[in-house]
């Protein structure tokens, strides 16, 4: 049988890299006593795939693993079995059956839905680099939007692309579905606040994945600000595949959306939905 | 959520933060204020090594287990960590609570090679906590060391307040009982040091004072506190069966040097090597009840997740219940697809089928530990292991489908000849005959075979027989690795030998330290000062500025290391008693220049003094003989 596991990582457990992560399911599976199915040959090995590896230091309410089981309970029993395993700052979300013909969430992965809390004070304190003096004035959000606007209003977006064999330059426009500030919880925070946040939409396939820091990082310098380093927070909010056939317009939802309709699991929460479907 | 020491932008920029951070399956969380004693215990080196060693795991969860302590761990941070707390002047932290070091009552430091004397004062310095127990007040948390340099504890005295002589279960109690007394009786840090030397095991350098000979070596211990003991015997636990055991060890987040569950199968070896410091220091032989392994190995595996098992001890193919405990772990593990890595085992038809069911025999290795090169030297050192031995293990690994082995010798043994180290050579030559000799040539898989032969270079140790002995120079050791390389270029299957050696410099230094005395306190403080740190990291030694230190000290590392020292020499350790007496160390000594061999424990007892401890091997009733070498 084939499960995924959608879960949230957040606070310590950011600075646990993908490999780290993948070792803490292994064991925290052997713990939980979930029959995993293991390969073939001389040393066998749990038969484990995870969506799209999270970057060292970001935040995520979206992560996603697969794995095959020779046998279960129930999906609602699994996740909590897990989550007894869990560490604070690792939580499982959802447990879902999927079919047999469901592609693996590596495959799957289209797009992912990332936020950006930033300190806003930065665009104030920033420092210009070309005359490294600070930059000219602060601005409030509203001005914020709207420059985050006209910015993701231009034909292209292009930035330096580090790479193995030095610089290429890259356009970013065709990989961003959608760009702008909205006012959000914080999902690891028990408050009520809500924070404006950068909101993007970004492509995360493996051909053409966008990291969300470059986006920032370009419209940043299109501010004529340099943020600290390390003074904004990344939250992968969701992970998405898309239904839409070859030549349809993209219709992103969650990796967990197709789900045996005799689960137990617990249907994702509406206002999780990042409403991509149209 | 747990606030951590370190803010994002430093956790970033350094190396692995997860070394950093805690939050571990299985490590333990306390609320600080029902607690009565904060001890946080370090192991000086990465967190990758420390999170490797048993023995603090075995005392975190005893110190955990009691309601009023909460155990903490502190490794060393690595050099880029290293250089930010140091500029930006961040206190040192514990994992758990994330709180300063210096905030404990107690820092317990665990001693388990000389080269990492400089990341003791790292750990001080870095937690600001005066590098000199004599500078330390009231606030500062109690500076405890324990493990096998603590029995040779001098050179580092001045650091600590404390030693613990011997294995941290027994006494521990008492002394944090000590420490709730006298901190309730409103006494001082020097009445608590005062009353914790009343403790068996317990040893407060500050109650001493060195005192030498005009030639240098040590006339004897003048006291500073007429109620400190003159000698202090090792701690031991006889029952090893009923004592603490961390069934939930802490599983870390990344990849650690030993990265599995470990089962300690007994303490101590009946072998006796001459050599071999452990083998002394952990004497008589005391083994654990098979079935209580059992129970821990299937307990620990449930509550860590860890996919491979491995079994700890000295000598381990000496543990009477190690059939039966392999056929155990065979059968459970099997089910549960996790790995048993194996200890060197005596390499005979039973070790093989276990390793051949265990092992991808293609792709692993057999080890041989001759040590020496000729059956001479084996005699001096009184290794066990013969020529025929190894010759017909290596033939029946062979035969096994084994292509690659190992072999383990050392360079400098007392009394060593030219003769002796060209005998390395010959006997990975022959071991590669006889892979020739018993593969046929349509069955050789991969058409060849490969020995490769390590040597190491012999450093005589405090309480072994050996204590006596001069050790080599550093052109001399490199010296015997040009003979032994020139000896193995000389046979007939060189193609088949890949050889390897150590460095000889670290290897002089350790020497040094090992047998040294209070004098080298300033030397290790200066050459810390001068920037070593992580001395057993070739990457980061520098011989150059140890030797500068030395010569800053007005002290000659050579006085430590090639001098043959007196019968009648008194060391720097003989204050402390392991069991074994320096009498039977001394009559071994005499029979290693004689090459005569003694007997295991349960062949013949030796007289070595540590059955005064009323159990183990020298108890053992007789069916348990065994009937091999």
């Amino acid at each position: 049988m084939k499960i995924r596991i959608k879960f949230a990582k957040y606070g310590v457990m950011k600075f646990i890299g993908h490999l780290d992560v993948m070792r803490f399911f292994q064991k925290a599976i052997r713990r939980a006593d979930i029959d995993i199915r293991f390969s073939e040959g001389f040393s066998p090995h749990p038969v484990m795939s995870f969506a799209a590896p999270l970057g060292v230091g970001m935040e995520s309410m979206g992560e996603y693993l697969d794995i095959e089981v020779n046998s279960m309970t129930s999906a609602e029993g699994m996740k909590n079995a897990l989550n007894r395993e869990m560490t604070e700052g690792i939580f499982v979300l959802s447990v879902s059956v999927l079919p047999d013909t469901a592609k693996n969430a590596m495959a799957s992965v289209a797009a992912a839905k990332y936020q950006i809390f930033a300190d806003w004070a930065f665009l104030e304190s920033g420092v210009d680099p070309e005359t490294e003096t600070a930059a000219a004035s602060g601005f409030s959000i509203e001005e914020a939007r709207e420059k985050l606007a006209a910015f993701y209003a231009g034909e292209h977006m292009m930035v330096m692309k580090k790479t193995k064999k030095g610089e290429r330059e890259l356009d970013l426009k065709p990989g961003i579905f959608s760009l702008d500030i909205q006012e959000v919880p914080d999902p690891f925070q028990d408050d009520a606040e809500r924070y404006p946040a950068i909101t993007m939409l970004v492509d995360a396939s493996s051909s053409g994945n966008i990291k969300p820091s470059m986006v920032f990082e370009a419209f940043c310098g299109a501010c004529g600000a340099v943020p600290a380093p390390y003074s904004y927070r990344i939250i992968r909010i969701d992970t998405l595949m898309n239904l839409a056939k070859e030549g349809e317009a993209p219709a992103f939802v969650p990796l967990d959306y197709c789900r045996e309709p005799d689960s137990s699991a617990p249907g994702r929460p509406e206002e999780e939905l990042p409403g991509e479907v149209s | 959520m747990r606030k951590l020491a370190l803010p994002d932008e430093i956790l970033m920029q350094v190396e692995k933060p997860a070394r950093y951070i805690g939050n571990e399956i299985n490590a333990v969380m306390k609320d600080k204020s029902s607690v009565d004693i904060r001890f946080c215990m370090c192991f000086p080196d990465i967190y990758e090594i420390g999170m490797s060693h048993l023995g603090i795991q075995i005392l975190y969860s005893m110190f955990n287990s009691w309601e009023d302590v909460w155990c903490e761990r502190v490794y060393s941070p690595w050099t880029d960590l290293d250089k930010i707390l140091r500029t930006k002047q961040i206190p040192l932290f514990a994992l758990e609570s994330q709180e300063p070091v210096k905030s404990m009552d107690f820092l317990g430091i665990t001693l388990q090679y000389e080269m990492c004397y400089t990341n003791i004062l790292q750990i001080l310095d870095l937690s600001q906590i005066p590098l000199s127990a004599a500078d330390r007040d009231e606030k500062d948390p109690i500076v405890i060391g324990g493990g096998p340099c603590s029995y040779n504890p001098e050179p580092i005295a001045d650091f600590f307040d404390l030693f613990y002589i011997g294995e941290g279960e027994t006494q521990y109690r008492r002394l944090l009982d000590l420490y709730k007394e006298n901190r309730e009786a409103g006494g001082s840090r020097m009445d608590f040091l005062k009353a914790a030397v009343s403790l068996p095991g317990i040893y407060a350098p500050l109650f001493y004072e060195e005192e030498y000979y005009p030639d240098g070596t040590v006339k004897g211990r003048k006291k500073l506190y007429e109620k400190a003991p003159d000698t202090i015997l090792k701690e031991i636990v006889m029952d090893v069966s009923d004592t603490y055991y961390p069934v939930k060890p802490v599983v870390p987040f990344i990849q650690i040097t030993q990265d599995r569950a470990v089962l300690e199968l007994q303490r101590g070896c009946i072998r006796g090597c001459r050599f071999c410091q452990a083998c002394q220091l952990y004497r008589p032989v005391r083994e654990r009840d098979v079935e209580i392994l059992k129970k821990y190995a299937a307990e620990m595996l449930r509550n860590t997740g860890y996919d491979e098992i491995s079994l700890s001890s000295l000598s381990s193919s000496d543990y009477s219940g190690l059939d039966e405990l392999l056929e155990f772990l065979l059968r459970e593990c099997k089910k549960k697809h996790i790995n048993i890595s194996l200890p060197s085992l005596r390499i005979d038809a039973f070790s093989l089928d276990v390793m051949s069911k265990v092992q991808d025999v293609k792709k692993s290795s057999l080890t041989f530990a001759p040590e020496a090169g000729s059956q001479r030297l084996r005699d001096v050192i009184n290794k066990g292991l013969t020529r025929e031995d190894i010759l017909h293990g290596a033939a029946l690994a062979f035969e096994g489908g084994w292509t690659r082995v190992k072999l383990y010798f050392m360079l400098g043994l007392p009394t060593e000849t030219e003769e002796d180290i060209l005998g390395i050579g010959e006997l990975s030559n022959e071991i590669a005959a006889v892979f020739f000799d018993t593969v046929p040539k349509e069955k050789r898989v991969n058409g060849r075979v490969q020995i490769v032969t390590s040597t190491s270079f012999f450093i005589p140790k405090p309480f072994t027989p050996f204590q006596w002995a001069r050790m080599c120079t550093k052109e001399e050791f490199i010296e015997k690795a040009y003979q032994t390389k020139r000896g193995i270029m000389a046979q007939l299957n060189q193609k088949s030998i890949k050889y390897n050696w150590h460095e000889a410099d670290v290897s002089v230094l350790e020497g040094v330290l090992a047998r040294g005395d209070r004098k080298l306190a300033k030397v290790i403080a200066k050459a810390y000062e001068k920037g070593c740190l992580f001395d057993s990291w070739s990457e980061c030694f520098h011989n150059d500025i140890w030797m500068d230190a030395f010569a800053a000290c007005g002290v000659d590392p050579d006085f430590y290391t090639t001098r043959e020292r007196g019968e009648d020499e008194v060391f720097p350790w003989d204050f402390l008693d392991c069991g074994v007496t320096k009498e039977f160390l001394l009559r071994e000594w005499k029979k290693a220049m004689t090459q005569t061999v003694s007997p295991n424990c349960r062949k013949q007892c030796q007289g070595c003094g540590a059955n005064r401890f009323g159990g183990g091997v020298c108890f053992e009733s007789k069916e348990h003989i065994c009937d091999e070498n």
